[in-house]
């Protein structure tokens, strides 16, 4: 069954059974593989994409759920095109050197973005509530916060 | 494969590093014009000019692509931005892990080994260009300089790719001069960015789990739901209704079922449609409970000795004319690694035989494996290393554990189209290869002025070693040197002491866990340190130093972090009620940390982190940032286990599922870590392992501050410890 969906702006038709978690329909359908896999169970935060800018766990969504919402991957929030909020937390990111294995990072700065969008000037509470979903077993939480803060300077300039 | 020496040896001397400096130009041909320059193993220069480092270690996030290509940089004044990294391939003869005589990650000795090696690569490459530059502008050498990928003489400069062409006509050096480290511009830059941070943040960075190939077909592994268990038949009938769900096919192992399907996803669904019947006669049918009163067992009489001189008579003797013996007991639990990149390889067939695509730790043990298993000569496998999301050691299993099933997936299916093979997490967390369960028992007697006259200490494990093809190096005399390092060889100016070993005999699989025998050794060590030091009336940081006072490296180097730690933590001043601070000082793959943590408590007893001050002393650092980052990674992942993480059985069956009861450690639990490094011009050792072992004996120790409660059984949650 052919189902239609909106991916980092573009539409995109997918043959996948209607059941098939939106994850692995970017992962092994639309080859889109910045968006990972760690748990499969909502869990980890690895699979973090945006539905409609809402940070959103694609590991536990099925594909006929997704509907009309529009699909943000980091494939997206790394383009030159992406929002100043993604620019900003990418630059951040880099310039903390945030990343150990890296393997968690997608959905982490998906995470930062999605609060960040909201919230622009978030207190470590707000950090907190926002990215405890987002497991990083290197644990490089320490810059995680340090990042979004920086972040968030940034954009305030 | 062949072990030369010990996983953790030294460096055995400069000579054997230049001999491994093999020469050779392109096998494109010299004489092509526009043929790359490989200076070395390790160093190739485009027709262009571009630098490219060839890392011999694999990434699992402890900064080896960063750590290595800085040394070339370094010898090469090279320009860092533009200088290019990419793994090597799979090649004992050129790229064997020094200390191992055999290419692998591990025992944190990827900087440690490659040290000089690579300075030297990147020398010979600084040689090669200069004297082509000489050459080529008619100038002394000696007039020539070099910095950031730009050569110059006199009044002229020119980037590396101009002299790109001579230098191929020229013979590089095999044991050419390295800098002074007083003139060292990138070694020890705190500035320096990592290699891997743009692609880690982009999406960009490729880890085998994101290896798409044409025809390509997803497997998973239904296994045994007890360790040791064999498949007696299976019933796939009702996975032909997922549509992507192409075969079944049995391990000729018998330990389980390959699943083959179009999309991971569809064989991930189809495996919970196929039925099994296994015989688990041989398996392991025991639940902790029964596991952990058989480890506890086995501490009444240890079968071997595993202090040098240590004489258990001897020391009972001496605690049997103690003023006071402090007495403890201790379980540390079954742990998972967990990496947040589940296991997994793609395996493709090539013209010539396949090729693996794999964050692969260990390719001396996974080459000949796969090349085993497929009945191939190892020069028709192809190992391409790509990034690990994670390893903590899981990846380096002596048996290629997961690279075996993905050979034995591929053969089955025909060998004509490449397989990726993916463990859920499920599979992970219920896929063994855990820390071992250990088993402590400790007596420390006194005198009346609080002095040690003799610790009997006897540890019961599984050994990780035995019977895989690391024994004949790491077993001696029948002792598992991994179950009991850290204890047995302590530093620490213990009189009277006894290490008795006992192995534990059981179907679970271990392995090493980040910092492996270290893990259990410095919690109990660093607990009873603690618990001797109050008995003594003694201060717990001045008990220790007290035990260091000797003239020799260890000693001195142990006291300089504790100090260190001791002076920026404010060990001593007050604390606000409900506040409590702990220390841990603990030597690992040759440097020295030392950890004072605090924490708070509510008026229920709930615990947060606040801080952790570290101290470390890892001789020559090549990247600050680095060791600093591995410090807090290390630090949290060995907080994590402590206070939440067990893996335990029932009847053999693995309890815990997923993350949701393997809870890892969250952003919320994370304290503020402060990282001081001792400058140093020691040789450079390890960074990986080392910030994880006194991690936690020293939160243990600042809940006991906090809250007189000594947690002697982990995790600390089992104990009735909460966290925020």
């Amino acid at each position: 069954m052919a189902i239609t969906l909106t991916v980092n702006g573009a539409s995109r038709t997918v043959e996948s059974a209607p059941d098939t978690p939106l994850l692995w329909v970017l992962r092994d359908e639309l080859g889109l593989t910045g968006t990972k896999f760690g748990c499969g169970v909502a869990s980890c935060g690895a699979c973090t994409v945006h539905l409609d800018g809402v940070p959103t766990r694609s590991c536990v969504l099925p594909v006929e759920a997704v509907g009309e919402a529009e699909i943000t991957t980091i494939e997206a929030a790394a383009s030159p095109s992406a929002s100043p909020t993604a620019q900003a937390v990418q630059a951040a990111w880099r310039d903390l050197d945030v990343v150990q294995c890296g393997y968690c990072q997608s959905g982490q700065i998906m995470a930062a973005i999605g609060l960040l969008e909201e919230t622009p000037r978030p207190t470590d509470a707000d950090i907190d509530a926002a990215m405890a979903g987002n497991a990083c077993r290197c644990a490089t939480y320490v810059r995680i916060r340090a990042a979004v803060h920086r972040a968030a300077d940034t954009m305030e300039g | 494969m062949t072990l030369h020496t010990n996983r953790r040896g030294f460096l055995r001397g400069g000579a054997a590093l230049g001999a491994a400096l093999v020469i050779g130009i392109t096998p494109e041909g010299a004489l092509a014009s526009d043929a790359i320059v490989e200076v070395n193993p390790f160093v190739r220069i485009a027709p262009d000019g571009t630098v490219t480092v060839l890392i011999k270690h694999f990434e699992m996030g402890q900064g080896t692509t960063t750590g290595l290509t800085t040394l070339v940089a370094e010898e090469l004044d090279a320009d860092w931005d533009t200088i290019a990294v990419e793994f090597a391939p799979s090649d004992n003869a050129r790229y064997a892990n020094l200390f191992f005589g055999s290419q692998g990650t591990g025992g944190s000795t990827a900087i440690a080994n490659s040290y000089m090696q690579y300075r030297q690569a990147g020398a010979a490459a600084r040689d090669l260009l200069v004297r082509a530059a000489a050459q080529t502008w008619g100038v002394d050498p000696a007039e020539i300089s070099v910095a950031q990928g730009v050569i110059s003489a006199g009044g002229r400069s020119a980037p590396f790719g101009e002299f790109v062409a001579t230098a191929r006509t020229l013979t590089p050096v095999a044991e050419p001069a390295v800098k002074d480290p007083a003139d060292f511009r990138l070694i020890g830059n705190p500035d320096l960015r990592r290699k891997d941070s743009a692609g880690k943040t982009d999406g960009t960075a490729e880890f085998a789990i994101d290896v798409t190939l044409p025809g390509m077909v997803h497997a998973v592994v239904l296994r045994s739901p007890r360790f040791g268990g064999q498949l007696v038949s299976f019933d796939a009938t009702a996975a032909a209704e997922r549509p992507g769900f192409i075969e079944a096919k049995a391990l000729p192992t018998g330990a389980g079922v390959v699943v083959y399907a179009t999309t991971t996803w569809e064989a991930i669904a189809a495996r919970d449609l196929i039925s099994a019947e296994w015989d688990f006669a041989a398996a392991e049918n025991r639940s902790t409970d029964e596991l952990v009163a058989y480890h506890q067992g086995l501490l009444d009489q240890p079968t071997y000795e595993a202090r040098e001189g240590g004489d258990l008579a001897a020391t009972n003797g001496a605690i049997a004319g103690a003023a006071t013996v402090v007495e403890a007991d201790f379980v540390l639990p079954n742990l998972a690694h967990a990496p947040l990149e589940p296991l997994n390889c793609v395996i493709e067939p090539t013209e010539t035989g396949v090729r693996l695509h794999d964050g692969c730790q260990f390719p001396g043990i996974t080459h000949p494996t796969v090349a085993a298993i497929l009945g191939l000569d190892p020069a028709q496998v192809e190992i391409r290393t790509v990034y690990a999301g994670g390893s903590f050691g899981r990846r380096a299993t002596p048996s290629a554990d997961y690279q075996s099933e993905a050979a034995m997936a591929f053969d089955l299916i025909g060998r004509d189209r490449p397989v990726k093979l993916v463990w859920t997490r499920e599979d992970d967390l219920k896929g063994g290869f855990y820390r071992p369960i250990a088993a402590h028992r400790a007596r420390i007697g006194l005198d009346a002025e609080g002095k040690i006259l003799g610790w009997d200490h006897r540890i019961a494990a599984k050994s990780i070693i035995k019977g895989t093809v690391f024994e004949s190096v790491l077993v001696k005399d029948g002792i598992d040197h991994v179950s009991v390092e850290g204890a047995a060889d302590t530093p620490y100016a213990i009189p009277g002491m006894s290490v008795g070993l006992t192995d534990a005999e059981s179907a679970v699989p271990v392995l090493w866990w980040r910092a492996v025998g270290h893990t259990h050794t410095a919690y109990v060590m660093e607990s009873l340190m603690e618990m001797a030091a109050e008995r003594a009336g003694a201060d717990p940081v001045d008990f220790r130093l007290s035990l260091l006072t000797g003239d020799n490296p260890d000693h001195r180097r142990l006291t300089g972090v504790m100090q260190l730690a001791a002076e920026k933590a404010g060990w001593g001043t007050p604390l606000p009620e409900g506040r409590g601070r702990g220390v841990a000082l603990h030597k690992s793959f040759n440097s020295y940390v030392a950890l004072i943590a605090e924490v708070s408590t509510d008026a229920d007893g709930t615990v947060r982190v606040e801080k952790v001050t570290c101290a470390v002393d890892c001789g020559t650092v090549i990247n600050p940032d680095v060791v600093t980052a591995q410090m807090e990674g290390g630090i949290g992942f060995g907080l994590g286990a402590v206070m939440r993480n067990e893996i335990t059985l029932t009847e053999g069956e693995v309890d815990q599922w997923n993350f949701p009861d393997y809870e890892p450690l969250r952003l919320t639990d994370m304290p503020v870590i402060e990282v001081h490094i001792v400058p140093s011009t020691e040789a450079p050792t390890g960074v990986g392992e080392p910030g994880t072992p006194p991690a936690g004996p020293a939160l243990a120790n600042a809940i006991y501050a906090a809250t007189g409660k000594r947690v002697t059984r982990l995790p600390m949650t089992r104990s009735g410890v909460t966290f925020a």
